[in-house]
């Protein structure tokens, strides 16, 4: 028997998405509300590394510097995570102990999500034993393009199964789904299995994060929301690398699911090089001078 | 029945791109009889800010092309000017130059542009050396370019200050923003029209039209320009400079336009402003009569 998901799923008016968006980016935020606008950012990445060749080290001074984003800035947020593989997690949990910090940790068979079940399950299990706060899963894009809508929900209730207490966020890898359409097919279908937050990309593929198909997430998150009264979180991840993208993207949260979401509760920025750009734009906006990478850590 | 002229819009160079500024400002340029020739683009600061990302992106590809190659691209630049040699001529004496004088900046503009092309692979080579060390290293001592550049063009000239200002710095592998004479701003956005069509990968040379007592300050301040250029008159424009600059050890030149087309413009040392000297230890083990061990 197929299960219909998608009985309130609506087209996507395309056409109708990119003037939305031609508008986020028109909006005067100066001043106060910048330097509010920036913190609030800051405070919403997760610190992300995710290469075959992280070591512990690197594991360690990522965390280090999402405790000390910027000792030189006075009154800095910290920023909301740092997001490993699971065998980084417990280098990461003991590098942030004490810390409001949250560790996430990507599984399911990161990047691709092609492998079997019981070893994704497995993955999952490690991740969350080794004392992951969250766990990033991807879908199966494969599956999700043939149309075995099924087995992608049950494989991401199964899932949330396994995350026990820590919160999922499910990857719907926006980049390979090819339509908008598809993209608020898979949101609903992810949030109906169970996600605590949707997320947009893995950053392995091209494009990753785009305005567009944030805001369609956004607004299935908004009707689920309106309809059942639960929240869901959202993560657009990936191509996020300026002050000012990060703002207009703020701009849409705010202008479509409202204030109860402006929080790192419920909104998150995938980025790594992120950080140092709105650092630089808090520097500029404290002292009237433009700032150089040279000044701000790599790493 | 009449044709009706086509006008320039006279723009910005940031990038490659000629972009309206920002700001969407502009001011009036007069002739001696105090008609408008044109409405040129008054740069923001945010312009700046944009032509310096521009330029610090373009740094890494232009510092590491062959000196070779670099030459090439001086040349082709002075090549192409050759070819727009009138439209130089006719806007310097719609700026209120006689012809003779306007015919003799161009020239001069394009010769100091060969010029400047033929030191690009030489004066390295100048300037480098060979140090004597008491230990066994191989120990030498090469010019690199500094990195981005910014610089104010003075009031005395409308494309032979430009091309001083702009060809040694780019000579040495740096990249440039600078703003074209306030007074006299044609030649700079024509000149920005050759540069886009010889070569020179975009944000390179950057060109902005505007007023130095409005953008000298965050020139001086920014901390992503490693060096600045400096050849107005202004003697408290000078001293904000010198003070903000300090802020990252920023070099700072100050250079008269007097005489500029005099050959004492052109002068390989104009190049070696812009660039700092790296000295190298390489171990070595027995050469010549050496019996060091390292």
């Amino acid at each position: 028997m197929g299960i219909s998901y998608f009985d309130d799923t609506p087209h996507v008016d395309q056409v109708g998405v990119e003037e939305r968006i031609a508008r986020f980016s028109t909006r005067s935020i100066k001043k106060t509300s910048k330097m509010q606008a920036l913190k609030l950012a800051l405070n919403m990445i997760d610190l992300t590394t995710l290469e075959g060749k992280d070591t512990p080290g690197k594991v360690n001074q990522m965390c280090y510097k999402a405790m000390h984003v910027c000792n030189q800035l006075p009154e800095l947020p910290t920023v909301a995570a740092v997001c490993v593989y699971p065998n980084h997690v417990k280098t990461a949990r003991k590098a942030l102990n004490g810390t409001e910090i949250k560790v996430a940790a990507v599984a399911t068979a990161f990047p691709s999500g092609n492998s079997t079940s019981s070893i994704k399950l497995e993955d999952t299990q490690f991740a969350v034993s080794e004392g992951a706060h969250e766990i990033d899963m991807v879908i199966s894009r494969g599956e999700f393009l043939r149309g075995n809508y099924n087995f992608v929900f049950d494989e991401i209730a199964a899932i949330k199964d396994a995350c026990g207490k820590a919160r999922l966020k499910v990857i719907l890898e926006t980049g390979e789904l090819s339509t908008l359409d598809n993209v608020r097919k898979a949101s609903d279908l992810a949030i109906q299995a169970g996600a605590d937050f949707i997320k947009t990309s893995t950053g392995k593929i091209q494009p990753a994060a785009t305005m567009p198909v944030t805001l369609v997430m956004l607004q299935a998150i908004k009707d689920h929301y309106k309809k059942t009264g639960k929240m869901v979180g959202m993560k657009p991840a990936g191509g996020i690398s300026t002050a000012k993208v990060a703002i207009n993207y703020l701009v849409m949260l705010h202008e479509t699911l409202g204030d109860s979401w402006m929080t790192n509760e419920w909104f998150r920025f995938g980025a790594s090089s992120l950080a140092n750009d709105l650092l630089m734009q808090i520097g500029k906006e404290q002292h009237g001078i433009y700032q150089s990478k040279d000044y701000f850590s790599n790493d | 029945m009449e044709r009706i002229e086509v006008l320039k819009t006279y723009k910005l160079y940031i990038g490659g791109q000629f972009p309206r500024t920002e700001s969407g400002r502009y001011y009036p340029l007069l002739n001696s009889k105090k008609q408008t020739l044109a409405n040129i683009s008054l740069a923001s600061r945010k312009d700046y800010r944009n032509a310096v990302v521009a330029a610090r992106g373009a740094f890494g590809g232009w510092s590491s092309k062959t000196a070779f190659n670099r030459g090439q691209i001086l040349y082709r630049i002075a090549e192409m000017m050759e070819g727009r040699k009138m439209q130089f001529v006719d806007e310097l004496m719609v700026q209120g130059i006689s012809k003779s004088n306007a015919v003799k900046e161009v020239q001069t503009s394009i010769d100091r542009m060969v010029y400047y092309s033929g030191w690009c692979d030489k004066f390295q080579q100048c300037f480098s050396a060979v140090n004597p060390v008491s230990s066994s290293h191989f120990n030498f001592s090469v010019p690199e370019p500094m990195g981005v550049v910014a610089a104010i063009s003075g009031n005395s000239s409308s494309l032979l200050g430009l091309i001083s200002i702009i060809a040694p710095v780019i000579a040495g592998g740096n990249t440039i923003v600078v703003l074209a004479s306030e007074k006299y701003p044609l030649c700079g956005v024509t000149f920005a029209e050759v540069l886009a069509t010889s070569d020179l990968p975009g944000g390179v040379v950057n060109i902005l039209t505007g007023k130095s007592s409005e953008i000298h300050s965050h020139m001086a301040s920014h901390m992503d320009v490693n060096a600045l250029l400096y050849c107005g008159d202004d003697k408290a424009e000078i001293k904000t400079i010198s003070e903000l600059a300090a802020l990252n050890v920023k070099r700072v030149f100050v250079r008269s336009e007097k005489k500029l087309e005099k050959d004492e413009h052109e002068n390989p040392y104009y190049i070696m402003d812009f660039q700092e000297i790296k000295t190298t230890w390489h171990p070595i083990e027995r050469v010549g009569g050496g019996s060091g061990n390292y």
